[in-house]
């Protein structure tokens, strides 16, 4: 099982250790640094690495390295899935994770990884378990604990611990009973050239903020479920009901959740919000090129297409670039040679447009690539698959719980070839 | 206020301040004292000198500092095990409490304190709480066995704890059951044959109902359990896998995979013909894709194992080639898995969008994942032949853009094509000699010169472009240098007049000035070759080469099969098997795939495992007499010809050591000659040729004597019997034990070499008759000390059907006399190197059970 875990940051210090067995040498770590220098990113950084006595399994999440060791034939997704967890967690506790905020919470951080993990072996990772056990640092309850003297841990048995229904208190008040669900919808695309779609699909997310007392047992159902290619829930979902019946029955957590996650990948349900128009040439000579670039909004089902960006990867060679953009306005790196379009609004009646000259350095011959651009945009209240919620219908309680649901469509990995 | 603060009193009395502080009345102060102690801990100081001082906090009823003493406990008992035994009394004060939560701290920190002396402390409190009535006392206890297997197995096992753990497996909380199984499954790797996690029907359906309703993390641990399991029948198959198939849809991706793995071994049970089969393998596909939605590191694991999958059941995910196409902003390590996976699932349905990807890709920055593209090209045209002609095409376009590495790599693939579709694209050669100046890379320069001499009749200045090469011969690399010399010879066999000077000087630059054995001994042979007899010469120099193979990178069945079994651990990311990597996993049991009811899916791969010679001691007595004990089981039957005894046959060589090739076989002595009869079977996907076999040097001087006749190739799947006859001339030293054969087998893959044992009575030979005269005397001078004696048990033959079988054998009854009702046998043996055994049998009526007395004169013999 995970026998040590390292938090290292990306110029390759370790700034935290934790080892749940014996204690492993963090020299341990010098293989991985190594993987680390020959990658050209720190994204690029190979998962699972082997050394001679140990395996190395690591995940690159908000600019920090988690690696774990491991010494036995463990299996990998387990161990990565809970090092996005440890991430979570710190996110959750102390409301961003950075190096930062790990050094100055430390002991807390080292206390809640004592929880997560006994001998390698998951122990607490839900977060309102672990938040029963070790209480989120709070201004109000450091001010109570320093004049009181109470602590941070609960000495009490954390009632999901083991019920059945881990991920739920007993005993939960409100006063004022809400249930919020967002449907965010993720497009996966690559265009070609031509505008073509070469590849499309729709990442679905159903995030729910559920702050319900008691023991509430909800059901969810969809205008269309249908429409889902392939889903997995959060463990409170009943699967034989949506088997049966495609309706989501559950009782919550409470709190912030991920109720289900879909994905939509037949490609004629797939709208593509928008269109872009563009052209990358470059001189025969070698002296430079010219770039031009038009969106225009494609199948929005009449809404408006918001936070419109295009992101241009431009070849190495490229020395400077003189551009006019007809809205927003445009920023380029020349270190990561990363040209950026912030383009905000879409106007069906005015297209916006970039154009230009590149110049590239002297003497450097004609760019072999094709750049290619990454488009970023935002579509608010549609769910672009066309699922829509039918009704939420709460059992057990009898108060009358405030609903909503709101529906977001944004760019995943939105791609367009040149 | 934040933790930082811990790290600012890095001046020189630090440890003195914080030993003023621990000691402190005040409770808060104290406090703070461990936290900054704990803070150090963290990244990295020693802070091990104040343990102490920091043990003396245990006793509180603040559970904060109670746990931050614990934490500090963990991490430095081991370097203090004598100060820890003063923490030993609070641990067992603290396993009584009333809380069950202080309980299960208790138990849990006793185990992490990785010191002997504490464990005995330790195992009755453990016990204790192994039975407690708290289900959260019962699952930490159940970790805690296994972290005390880690420190001390053995008193584990005297304490039955192993038992205690096994019970729990039926504890009416599905998270104990979780945490007694991923206990148990950690205990069971150390030992792989204890039989720890003994499933039987009735508990996969414990585990099954404990599988709705633990957390994620044990349910990883259950459907990894129930992995192992193999069931009944196709009907328990079937249900295993309705009860597993919902985790499919778990937001966790371990579980997701350990499910995959349970249905993809499950499934193979299952008649084909079922409609309940294309349901489930409709339901896999959809899962798999969604793994690929996920963070990347987690994808990469999923492309590693789908790799697998689509290998063994390409079906599941033939239709979903898109999902493979590569992002932009992928990391290189998932776009070069994505790449490989095209490569597999490309058919002639999806080929043209597969090459207009590939064509997009070989444009692409990363220069690595440029050339893998390039290569990708290439591969498909070898998979599908329709392809082909576009292949090319394209990989010409890929040449016009003049980029060194794609040019380079192009012409790798090229050859490749060449040599699988032979005179079909050659019209193309002369745009690849536009380029031979760019070629830098040894590989390139290689195939380069392999198209121009495999060519060479259709290009016209094909000696040039050679002699061009020539220039630089010693800088070259040794493929190039051994690839320039054979294309040379060839060309000089089909256009001897222009071209003679150019093979001399290639064969005087191989010969005379090189140091390299392999490039000399190859020029040595063209030499000879063409000046004692050209024709020869074009018969072997342009013989007609074998097909590549469109497979050469598929992964070998029956390692596949056993990946398969591995699904979602570190095995299937490597794609070896956990023996080949593991440490500390000596004689992991190889895991294969259930047989189904219907399907012949894997062959032999029962026999293929496991069979090992049982070991035989090293005295000659031993295998003597076990060979006679043989000779009689044979029995039974009265009309059974008679003949010496052959064993049966048992694998010697099991395809997975041999690269597909699977040796089996057995010893025989016929017509006075000793014969090794083999079972050679081709389980790789390739064509195996050029068989020869080996002996090393051995007790009895054993060797070939003639060739291993295998003589048509073996196409896969094929087998073949081969008897090689064996002369007892050869070199001999004395093996361990001594009957032991050391052999090796050589084919156009690789040569393998594997141990096997003959029995000793193949050695007996037929001229062993002696006369009683001289057995008489012989047997007088045999010292005591040569002589030893042995049973045979259950043997039911009168004295003269043993003598009958046993001269069968080559074992002749020089006499018998009956004293007390038991028949006495004097038999004489002579092996094959002219040492005589004698040997007195003892047969009683109506007992199965022979005493066998053996000698022989020369000394040392027996210990030879």
């Amino acid at each position: 099982m995970i026998h040590s875990l390292f938090l290292i940051n990306p110029s390759g210090d370790i700034f935290l250790e934790k080892h749940w067995k014996s204690v492993v040498s963090r020299s341990v770590c010098d293989y991985f640094l190594e993987a680390k220098e020959k990658a050209l990113e720190p994204e690029d950084v190979p998962p699972v690495i082997h050394t001679p006595r140990h395996y190395l399994i690591s995940i690159y999440r908000d600019k920090l390295f988690f690696l774990s060791v491991i010494q036995t034939e463990v299996p990998p997704l387990f161990v990565i899935e809970f090092l996005h967890r440890v991430a979570e967690m710190i996110q959750d506790y102390f409301g961003e994770c950075s190096e930062t905020v790990v050094k100055d919470n430390m002991v807390m951080v080292y206390e809640l990884l004592e929880e997560m993990l006994d001998n390698g072996f998951p122990l607490a990772t839900e977060s309102n378990v672990l938040k029963e056990m070790i209480r989120p640092p709070t201004i109000l309850r450091s001010v109570v604990n320093t004049l009181t003297g109470t602590s941070n841990i609960g000495d009490t048995l954390p009632t999901g611990q083991l019920s059945t229904i881990p991920w739920r208190r007993a005993g939960v008040k409100y006063t004022n009973n809400e249930a919020y669900f967002d449907v965010v919808e993720e497009i996966d695309a690559i265009l070609d050239q031509s505008g073509t779609t070469v590849f499309a699909e729709i990442q679905g997310v159903v995030g729910a903020c559920v702050k319900l007392s008691g023991m509430p047992d909800l059901t969810l159902s969809f205008m269309n479920p249908r429409l889902l290619d392939d889903v997995s829930f959060h463990p409170c979902v009943r699967y034989k009901r949506w088997e049966s019946e495609r309706v989501l029955s559950f009782i919550p957590p409470d709190g912030n959740f991920t109720l289900m996650t879909y994905h939509v990948n037949a490609q004629n349900l797939v709208a593509i919000p928008v269109y872009v128009k563009q052209s990358i040439s470059f001189f025969e000579s070698g002296s430079g090129g010219r770039l031009d670039v038009t969106v225009g909004p494609k199948q929005t089902m009449g809404k408006t297409v918001e936070g419109v960006m295009v992101t241009v990867h431009l070849p190495k060679t490229i020395l400077s670039v003189n551009l006019t953009a007809t809205q927003g306005s445009y920023t380029y790196d020349n270190g990561t040679k990363l040209l950026v379009w912030d383009i905000g609004k879409l106007n069906p009646q005015k297209l916006p447009n970039l154009r230009g000259s590149l110049s590239l350095q002297a003497g450097a011959p004609k760019p072999e690539e094709n750049p290619s651009l990454n488009i970023d945009l935002k579509i608010q209240q549609l769910a672009i698959s066309g699922l829509k919620v039918n009704r939420l219908d709460m059992f057990g309680e009898k108060y009358k719980p405030f609903k909503g649901v709101k529906y977001i469509t944004k760019a995943g990995k939105f791609q367009v070839r040149t | 206020m934040t933790d930082s603060k811990y790290f600012t009193t890095t001046k020189k009395g630090e440890i003195f301040e914080l030993k003023a502080e621990l000691n402190s009345d005040k409770k808060e102060k104290k406090k703070e004292a461990v936290k900054k102690v704990i803070a150090s801990m963290t990244v990295g100081k020693d802070v091990s000198a104040l343990f102490p001082d920091v043990v003396n906090c245990m006793q509180t009823d603040n559970l904060e500092l109670k746990k931050l003493v614990y934490l500090y406990l963990m991490n430095y008992a081991k370097s203090q095990p004598d100060m820890a035994i003063m923490a030993v009394n609070t641990f067992v004060k603290d396993c009584e409490d009333p809380n069950p939560l202080i309980r299960a701290l208790a138990v849990r920190t006793m185990g992490c304190i990785r010191v002997d002396k504490i464990t005995e402390y330790l195992c009755e409190p453990l016990r204790k709480c192994l039975k407690d009535e708290d289900p959260y006392v019962r699952k930490t206890a159940a970790v805690c066995v296994a972290k005390l297997h880690d420190i001390n197995a053995q008193l584990v096992e005297d304490q039955g704890f192993l038992d205690t753990l096994k019970d729990l497996i039926s504890d009416s909380n599905p998270m104990v059951v979780a945490n007694a199984v991923a206990a148990l499954s950690e205990i069971a790797e150390s030992h792989p044959n204890s039989n720890l996690l003994d499933l039987n029907p009735q508990s996969i359906n414990k585990l099954l109902t404990a599988l709705n309703e633990c957390t994620e993390w044990g349910q990883i641990f259950i459907l990894d359990c129930l992995a192992n399991y193999t069931p009944r029948d196709d009907r328990e198959s079937q249900s295993i896998c309705e009860r597993v198939t919902p985790r499919l849809s778990h937001a966790n991706s371990a579980v997701v995979l350990s499910a995959v793995k349970v249905l993809m071994k499950f499934m193979e049970m299952l008649p084909k013909d079922l409609d309940y089969y294309g349901t489930l393998l409709k339901k896999l596909a959809p899962p798999l894709v969604t793994l690929l939605s996920a963070e990347p590191e987690l994808q990469y694991v999923a492309l590693r194992n789908i790799n697998l999958i689509v290998q063994k059941r390409p079906e599941i995910l033939k239709h979903e080639m898109k999902v493979f196409f590569v992002k932009y902003n992928d990391p290189i390590y998932v776009k070069l898995e994505k790449l490989d996976i095209m490569i597999r699932l490309a058919s002639q349905a999806n080929i043209a969008q597969v090459l207009a990807e590939l064509k997009e890709y070989a444009t692409e920055v990363d220069v690595d994942f440029v050339r893998k593209a390039v290569r990708a090209i290439g591969r498909c045209a070898i998979k599908v032949e329709q392809s082909a002609e576009r292949c090319v095409s394209t990989l010409l376009d890929l040449i016009q853009t003049k980029v060194n590495y794609v040019v380079q790599e192009a012409i790798v693939v090229i050859k490749d094509i060449f040599r699988k579709y032979p005179n079909k694209y050659e019209s193309v050669i002369a745009t690849l000699c536009e380029n031979l100046d760019s070629l830098d890379e040894p590989e390139a320069r290689a195939a380069m010169i392999w198209i121009v001499g495999e060519y060479a009749e259709r290009i016209d200045n094909a000696d040039e472009l050679l002699e061009s090469f020539l220039e630089g011969f010693h800088d070259e690399s040794t493929q190039v240098q051994l690839q320039l010399l054979t294309a040379i010879v060839k060309l000089f066999l089909k256009k001897p007049t222009e071209t003679q000077e150019l093979v001399q000087q290639v064969l005087s630059l191989a010969t005379q000035d090189s140091d390299n054995p392999d490039l000399r001994d190859r020029g040595y042979i063209y030499w000879r070759l063409l000046s004692t007899d050209p024709v020869a010469a074009k018969e072997v120099v342009l013989a007609e080469k074998p097909l590549i193979s469109e497979e050469t990178d598929l992964i070998e069945p029956t390692l596949l099969e056993e990946l398969i079994c591995h699904i979602g651990t570190l095995a299937s990311v490597y794609h070896k098997p956990p023996s080949a990597f593991v440490e500390g996993s000596r004689g992991v049991m190889h895991k294969r795939l259930p047989l189904g009811g219907d399907i012949g899916g894997s062959p032999a791969m029962g026999a293929g495992f496991g069979a090992a010679p049982a070991v035989m001691p090293a005295s000659l007595n031993a295998p003597v007499g076990g060979g006679l004990g043989d000779l009689f089981d044979l029995g039974g039957g009265v009309g059974m010809p008679m003949g010496a005894y052959i064993p049966p046959k048992t694998v010697w060589l099991p395809a997975m050591k041999a690269k597909g090739l699977e040796i089996s076989g057995t010893f025989a002595r016929r017509a006075g000659v000793i014969q090794m009869e083999l079972v050679l079977t081709n389980k790789a996907m390739s064509v195996m040729t050029d068989f020869a076999i080996q002996f090393n040097r051995n007790s009895f001087g054993l060797a070939p004597a003639g060739p291993l006749q295998v003589l048509t190739p073996l196409g896969p799947n094929q087998t073949i019997e081969v008897s090689l006859p064996l002369s007892t001339v050869g070199p001999v030293m004395k093996m361990d034990p001594l009957n032991n054969l050391q052999v090796a087998v050589k084919n156009n893959i690789d040569v393998f070499y594997f141990s096997c044992q003959y029995p000793i009575s193949m050695l007996f030979v037929e001229d062993g008759k002696m006369e009683r005269q001289v057995f008489l005397a012989t047997w007088k001078d045999i010292p005591n000390d040569n002589e030893s004696q042995f049973q045979i048990q259950d043997c039911h033959l009168n004295s003269d059907a043993a003598s009958n079988k046993l001269q069968g054998s080559n074992i002749f009854t020089i006499a018998k006399r009956t004293v007390e009702g038991q028949d006495m046998l004097y038999m004489a043996i002579k092996l094959s190197n002219g040492i005589w055994v004698l040997a007195e049998l003892k047969m009683q009526a109506g007992n199965p059970n022979y005493t066998v007395s053996l000698g022989t004169r020369r000394d040392g013999e027996q210990h030879y």
